[in-house]
């Protein structure tokens, strides 16, 4: 047993939680955050994305009041910013599932401290996903064509179109995602409704904790479901960047019409949302002192997926441009020296450094240990995976017929919505922060030496990772 | 007649170790209306309270197979049957085109399963319990343990199931009102 757990601490050396906590401080330390009235940077941010939201407000209302003309969209180029956009919001949204569900899978302990925060983003940044496809149709409230609703006109879906795919694809990883995360948050959010000091917080944590009292025939069920959502998640999130890739992959667009982009949609999808958890995550520990439970460890092995996932997007490229040549199509050959040569290729050479170049430096052990420099790092990949579907969706612009040949500018209006979904989003996200636990404290507090059963307080605890104690007794017992 | 106005007992226990061999002494004794509640799962607790297998995987099948022959129908029904469209010169149904939905519905479907059949089996939402009237169990989601054990239980009988509990480490013991 001894044995066992010295191997386990080289293999892992820094634990789960860092500094001395107790089942109570882990409670003290995720609710105070929401117990305490909001700090002064809280506010200050918060104000910042309600004026984002209200460019949103400002940006939609007015293309709903004009019409889709107000963005710089023309032929050839009839997908601007929107899609764009959406494909960046949905796969920000990856990693949050990613997290939550495959690492949960692979029953990497580590992810019990950053899933919670990754699962809010997931939700918020398919919210913002959802908006673009919604605002792009032009005659918003005929939405309701895309579902299949019987309606007057005795009218059904094509179900044969990938666009169709799409609207189930997003809206089932939506709900799925948000029941992940709401079944999450039940036991946290009885701890709340238990140390509530007044009738509102009561009510409300009350209402959302359903009546959640731990007892183990609860558990076992809760257990059992969470399981399978997590299994349920994982093949749908690579289902969700599939679909969506096959938006422009089953197109017959020179540059889209590849079957090289399930594959790599999945892999920049990760890349893109481990980015956004560091970009969410480094100052939100800080900001709120969970340096203990999001720690230096939790940093490294994101920055290793970046690193990894980075490479992908890069051979992805590469192989872009292998396959192009080496399907001796004169058009597609064009459209991927035009990428990198032609008039966009500022946003090609972008969407390369940032993506392919700067991850690189994550080889070196400092830096990818620096919160510091993985903050910087992920601001990079950010923008590199923005302009990658900004690269992707510009393809458009010169097509078969160089007579109809054109190039996108975006307008005042075309910023305005990205802008504001960021505005949307980190409102959204803020008031996460605010009201709910940042931190899933049921499930960290299992991961403590002292959830384990046979723990006795003797400091002899299994190591970090308890949860499997019962397996390890058998082999080594 | 005040016996009646019980709902059982409840003792509060140190740590998850003495919880699991409470449970497992409980039901070596052959109680079988105890509950062991606590902050976060106990790992090999339902094997001490031998407690059967959870039944929330064949709600989530009866919602994937719900879920599958569902979108396939519709797929079929509304693409071949009540409104073909001639594109491309493909079929009007195939099994192909019809995968990605039919996928994504069969994962809803069974996401419902499991989410609300947990609820279901667990009889949530559930705003009342006794237990709430007995201030330390509070406690229960932040750092205490507890056993409770309810008057319906053929082995009950207050003096001796309290002894039972505080030999395990129980302590606290409370009667709980009903």
């Amino acid at each position: 047993m001894a044995h066992a757990h010295s191997s386990s601490e080289t293999v892992f050396p820094p634990p789960l939680v860092e500094g001395k906590h107790t089942f109570h401080s882990v409670t003290e330390a995720v609710c105070s955050i929401v117990e305490a009235p909001p700090s002064k940077g809280w506010l200050a941010s918060f104000a910042l994305a309600l004026m984002g939201l209200g460019i949103l407000g400002i940006s939609v209302g007015y293309l709903f009041w004009e019409g889709t003309g107000v963005w710089g969209l023309n032929q050839p180029v009839g997908w601007g910013f929107a899609i764009v956009n959406f494909v960046f919001w949905v796969g920000i949204g990856h990693a949050g599932t990613l997290i939550s569900a495959i690492l949960f899978l692979f029953r990497q302990k580590w992810r019990t401290s950053i899933n919670r925060f990754a699962e809010a983003m997931t939700i918020f940044a398919v919210i913002c996903a959802l908006l673009f496809p919604t605002i792009h149709v032009g005659r918003v409230w005929l939405l309701y064509w895309a579902l299949p609703i019987p309606n007057q006109m005795g009218m059904w879906p094509n179900f044969r179109s990938p666009l169709l795919w799409d609207v189930f694809a997003v809206s089932t990883y939506f709900t799925v995602s948000l029941l992940f995360w709401y079944v999450g948050l039940i036991p946290d959010l009885a701890t709340l409704r238990d140390r509530a000091k007044n009738k509102i917080s009561f009510y409300a944590y009350g209402m959302l904790a359903l009546g959640w009292r731990g007892a183990n025939r609860h558990w076992q069920n809760y257990e059992k479901a969470y399981l399978i959502l997590a299994g349920l998640s994982a093949p749908l999130v690579l289902s969700v960047h599939t679909i969506v890739s096959f938006d422009f992959a089953v197109s017959v667009i020179p540059g889209w019409h590849t079957t090289i982009f399930p594959p790599y949609f999945v892999a920049g999808a990760i890349f893109s949302g481990f980015a956004m958890v560091l970009t969410l995550a480094i100052p939100a520990r800080k900001i709120f002192h969970l340096e203990d439970f999001m720690t230096i460890r939790h940093i490294e092995n994101m920055n290793k997926i970046i690193l990894v996932t980075g490479m992908m997007v890069g051979y992805a490229y590469a192989m872009e441009f292998f396959v192009a040549w080496y399907s001796a199509s004169e058009y597609e050959s064009f459209a991927f020296i035009n990428r990198a040569l032609g008039p966009y290729w500022w946003a090609y050479w972008i969407m390369v450094s940032c993506n392919v170049i700067t991850p690189q430096l994550f080889w070196f052990k400092k830096i990818r240990t620096s919160a510091t420099m993985a903050f910087i790092l992920s601001i990079f990949v950010n923008i590199g995976m923005w302009f990658e579907r900004f690269v992707i969706t510009m393809s458009l612009h010169r097509d078969y017929l160089p007579s109809s040949w054109d190039y996108y500018t975006p307008t005042l209006w075309d910023f305005g919505c990205l802008v504001g979904s960021f505005g949307l989003f980190f409102t959204l996200f803020l008031l996460f922060l605010k009201f709910l636990p940042a931190i899933a404290m049921a499930e960290i507090k299992g991961v403590m030496p002292e959830a384990d059963p046979h723990w006795e307080g003797h400091g002899h605890a299994h190591g970090a990772a308890s949860g499997h104690d019962d397996a390890v007794e058998k082999h080594h017992g | 007649m005040a016996e009646q106005r019980i709902w059982g007992l409840v003792a509060q226990f140190d740590n998850a170790s003495t919880l699991l061999h409470g449970a497992q002494a409980l039901q070596g004794a052959g109680y079988r209306r105890y509950e062991v509640w606590s902050p976060f799962p106990v790992h090999g607790m339902d094997q001490a309270m031998d407690l059967p297998r959870s039944k929330v995987p064949w709600l989530v099948l009866v919602g994937g197979l719900t879920g599958m022959c569902g979108a396939l129908l519709l797929q079929w029904w509304s693409g071949a049957v009540e409104y073909p469209i001639m594109i491309g010169g493909k079929p009007a149904f195939s099994f192909e085109a019809a995968t990605p939905v039919t996928f994504e519905l069969a994962v809803l479907l069974s996401a419902f399963g499991a989410v609300f059949g947990m609820f279901g089996l667990n009889r949530l939402p559930n705003p009342r319990h006794p237990l709430d009237t007995v201030p330390m169990f509070r406690g229960v989601t932040d750092d205490k343990f507890f056993i409770s054990i309810e008057v319906r239980d053929a082995k009950f009988d207050v003096d001796r199931s309290t002894a039972l509990l505080e030999s395990l480490g129980g302590r606290h013991v409370t009667v709980v009102e009903a």
